[in-house]
């Protein structure tokens, strides 16, 4: 006993200084991208070749535009771009209330927006989850596992996720949303008491992300529900557990404030790219 | 093994010199094979003129470091090997569903992932399109009797896991039978690896299994390397090995967190899921995501580490461990956790070879089996790590082989950080030849994973095959939980925690 208590003394405190200090994050983390079209020598596409999910549009033109609900955050367009038309920052907030808002097309958070009042009502101080793994590789799966871990500990904020859809508020879906996997999505999502939310995370949850096409999956939570709408986007591949819990947390009006707090972990330089 | 064609772990040949032998002569040819010793790593079919399916083996010889490649073509039947060797089944299952081959007297015989077929066949399970829903159309094994129930679960689980359907064959508290039935979570991961540009199939490769994505990583960009005749830079070989290496700590310290957490032993459930977190951050510092997705490319690394990097990553990696070893000694000492996983879930050395076992699996049944030592690769053809092995093959064993091998992952990582040699970390890859096939395996975190790829005649892949440690180790845990209690299964699932995207392709 004594032996457990001195262990538990050395951990000492690891549960992380966000939201109210800073995320700390490595240098080469890579989170919300920053579009200048600008910048872009006409008629180069080389960001789009180089890009796995065909996440960007009229690349070398004025419109140019990066879809996040498609974007792997693999560094690869950065890389590929001559002219630094393309770069990600560290902006860890990456969340958004509608699909439209994850296209990005300059240097503009877009956060995502709490719920109406009623909504925050119900939800704001204590906010059940089932989440349904529909293809996902595990990659979502275990951010969102980390999410309830000591380090970001989001039971601090009543957040839980459920062994039962009939104990949810609303559902989290991972993954492109399988042939296999569709009935069983549906049926979580009917038994889950109404009024209830749909939680996108991941680029497959959101448009298949690199199995989009698949004949044998669906890219993606939206249409998988017929009529049901999303309420939450969280993208990336996988998104940080710190990305997952400042969408909800905004989602749910506990984070309002528009300062980006993050700061480095001082280990590793920036400079990674040969 | 005269009939066989030898090459070694990632070493391209001419896909035209694979011998096609009869099917009794191939049969014979794989029989003796593994009446040798050798074992079938990877047994697969691909489309062929004339309606037929040629079928090939790759046949690991583990002592000697060597494989064997031979082929047959088969029409929709072919004799089962499955009854004599329990570890064909799966893939004999697979090329039924795939492929329409009837493995005739085949024990076992059920649809492995619903997946369709690759070529335009009757399907082998009598099924019509569109396929009714699974897992209401599978035929479970059932025990009848008059006190006797059912428990099914899933694909929809308690917690944050992945899709799978188990169905409990019980009597009172005890399991008589367990069946795992997956499929939930089919992408038709191995036709995009075909079909798709080769950027983009490096991030199917990363997500096959998305908590082994530098080991799926890998085994993918030293196929396209091997094939196209080009080798990583010894500097690439080295953070390559180290990232490798981070995944398996990642995830070993996450499992001992896990197993901890279902025997309700809090200290070292509530430390290890954080120490895991320091493992991840590491290869997050190191390519940006905690997964280790964007690190790799064909011909080497995206991304180098300074001196004075790689000392504060060392450090910050030395004292991580160190909390670890505390809080794995906090568990293995705990005499209410030894109650709970010694002789919990055991699988015998002879029951784990009938099966095939790999990984951490099979180490904990006494099975010394390690690709990183049997097939090196990379940086472990001139570093080499100690195989972790124990006795007892039951969840203790498997906790204890992870313990080990967390020891020796962490040397490792000190070790390569510190002695990273001069030079390029990245070397250009020329397209695909024509008309090769390589073999390539890696030893992740769960175990042996290979990639087989083959090239048509303008290059692109005619055939990518898939196989994840997973593939073989499900049947080990529906085993294990044989006489066990219903309440123990979570227990020995997480001492297995396999893989169901990497099952289900």
């Amino acid at each position: 006993m004594i032996e457990i208590l001195k262990a538990r003394l050395r951990l000492g405190r690891q549960t992380v200084a966000w939201p109210d200090g800073p995320a700390r994050f490595p240098e080469r983390f890579r989170g919300r991208p920053v579009v200048d079209a600008a910048r872009c020598t006409p008629e180069c596409t080389a960001c789009l070749e180089a890009c796995a999910t065909g996440a960007i549009a009229s690349p070398g033109q004025a419109g140019m535009a990066l879809d996040l609900g498609r974007c792997l955050f693999c560094g690869e367009c950065a890389d590929a771009c001559p002219a630094g038309a393309l770069t990600f920052t560290r902006d860890f907030r990456l969340a958004t209330r509608t699909r439209e808002e994850l296209v990005v097309t300059g240097d503009e958070a877009k956060l995502a927006r709490a719920l109406d009042d009623r909504m925050r009502e119900l939800f704001g101080r204590s906010l059940r989850l089932r989440q349904v793994s529909a293809g996902g590789c595990n990659g979502c799966e275990a951010e969102l596992n980390a999410t309830s871990n000591i380090q970001f500990d989001l039971s601090r904020f009543g957040i839980q996720f459920v062994a039962s859809p009939r104990h949810a508020d609303g559902i989290v879906v991972t993954g492109p949303v399988t042939d296999n996997m569709l009935t069983a999505l549906r049926k979580t999502y009917e038994a889950t008491p109404a009024p209830k939310l749909v939680i996108a995370v991941g680029a497959c949850a959101i448009s298949g992300g690199p199995f989009a096409g698949s004949p044998v999956v669906n890219d993606g939570v939206a249409g998988a529900i017929p009529g049901v709408p999303v309420d939450l986007f969280i993208p990336g591949c996988p998104p940080h557990p710190i990305t997952i819990g400042d969408g909800l947390l905004r989602l749910l009006g506990r984070v309002t404030h528009d300062d980006l707090r993050v700061e480095g972990t001082g280990l590793v330089e920036a400079e990674g790219t040969p | 093994m005269a009939d066989l064609l030898e090459t070694w772990n990632g070493e391209a040949v001419a896909a035209r010199d694979v011998p096609v032998l009869p099917v009794d002569r191939f049969q014979d040819g794989l029989c003796e094979a593994i009446a040798a010793g050798g074992r079938v790593s990877v047994l697969f079919g691909r489309r062929h003129e004339d309606n037929r399916v040629l079928v090939t083996a790759v046949v690991a010889d583990d002592r000697e470091g060597r494989l064997g490649l031979l082929s047959t073509l088969v029409g929709a039947r072919c004799p089962s090997l499955a009854e004599e060797f329990p570890a064909l089944q799966g893939f004999e299952r697979e090329l039924a569903e795939q492929f329409g081959v009837i493995p005739e007297g085949h024990p076992w015989l059920k649809p492995l992932r619903f997946e369709h077929a690759h070529i335009p066949v009757r399907d082998a399970f009598g099924r019509s399109e569109p396929f009714p829903d699974i897992p209401g159309d599978y035929p479970f094994f059932r025990v009848e009797g008059e006190e006797i129930h059912e428990v099914a679960v899933g694909p929809v689980h308690a917690g944050i896991i992945e899709p799978g359907h188990f169905r409990f064959q019980c009597h009172g508290e005890q399991v008589l039978h367990l069946e795992i039935s997956l499929g939930y979570q089919h992408r038709a991961a191995e036709k995009l690896l075909e079909e798709v540009a080769l950027p983009r199939a490096l991030r199917v490769a990363e997500s096959l299994a998305g908590d082994t994505s530098v080991g799926h990583g890998l085994a993918f960009c030293r196929a396209v390397e091997a094939l196209a005749g080009v080798e990583a830079p010894p500097r690439a070989s080295y953070l390559r090995g180290v990232a490798l290496e981070l995944e398996r700590l990642a995830n070993h310290v996450g499992d001992l967190g896990a197993i901890a957490g279902d025997v309700g032993f809090q200290p070292t459930a509530a430390a290890c899921g954080a120490l895991r977190a320091e493992f991840l951050n590491a290869t997050a510092e190191l390519c940006g995501n905690r997964f280790g997705r964007g690190l790799l490319v064909p011909g080497g690394v995206r991304f180098d580490l300074t001196a004075g990097d790689t000392a504060r990553l060392a450090g910050k990696l030395s004292r991580a461990f160190e909390r670890v070893r505390e809080s794995a000694g906090l568990l293995f000492r705990s005499p209410s956790t030894r109650n709970r996983t010694d002789g919990t879930g055991v699988v015998s050395r002879e029951l784990c070879d009938q099966l095939g076992l790999v990984g951490p699996a099979a180490r904990a049944s006494g099975a010394s089996r390690d690709v990183r030592r049997d097939h090196p690769f990379g940086l472990y053809r001139f570093a080499h790590l100690p195989v972790a092995t124990a006795e007892t093959g039951d969840v203790f064993a498997r906790a204890w082989v992870r313990w080990l091998e967390i020891e020796r992952s962490a040397a490792f990582v000190a070790d390569h950080l510190h002695g990273l040699p001069e030079g390029p970390v990245r070397a250009p890859v020329p397209a695909l030849p024509p008309g090769k096939m390589v073999v390539s395996m890696v030893e992740g975190w769960r175990g042996e994973i290979a990639h087989v790829a083959i090239t048509d005649r303008d290059g692109r892949f005619a055939r990518y095959k898939v196989k994840d440690p997973s593939f073989h180790n499900w049947m080990g845990l529906a085993l294990a939980l044989r006489g066990e209690q219903v309440s123990d299964f979570p227990l020995c699932n997480k001492s297995f925690n396999l893989s169901y995207a990497g099952h289900d392709l």
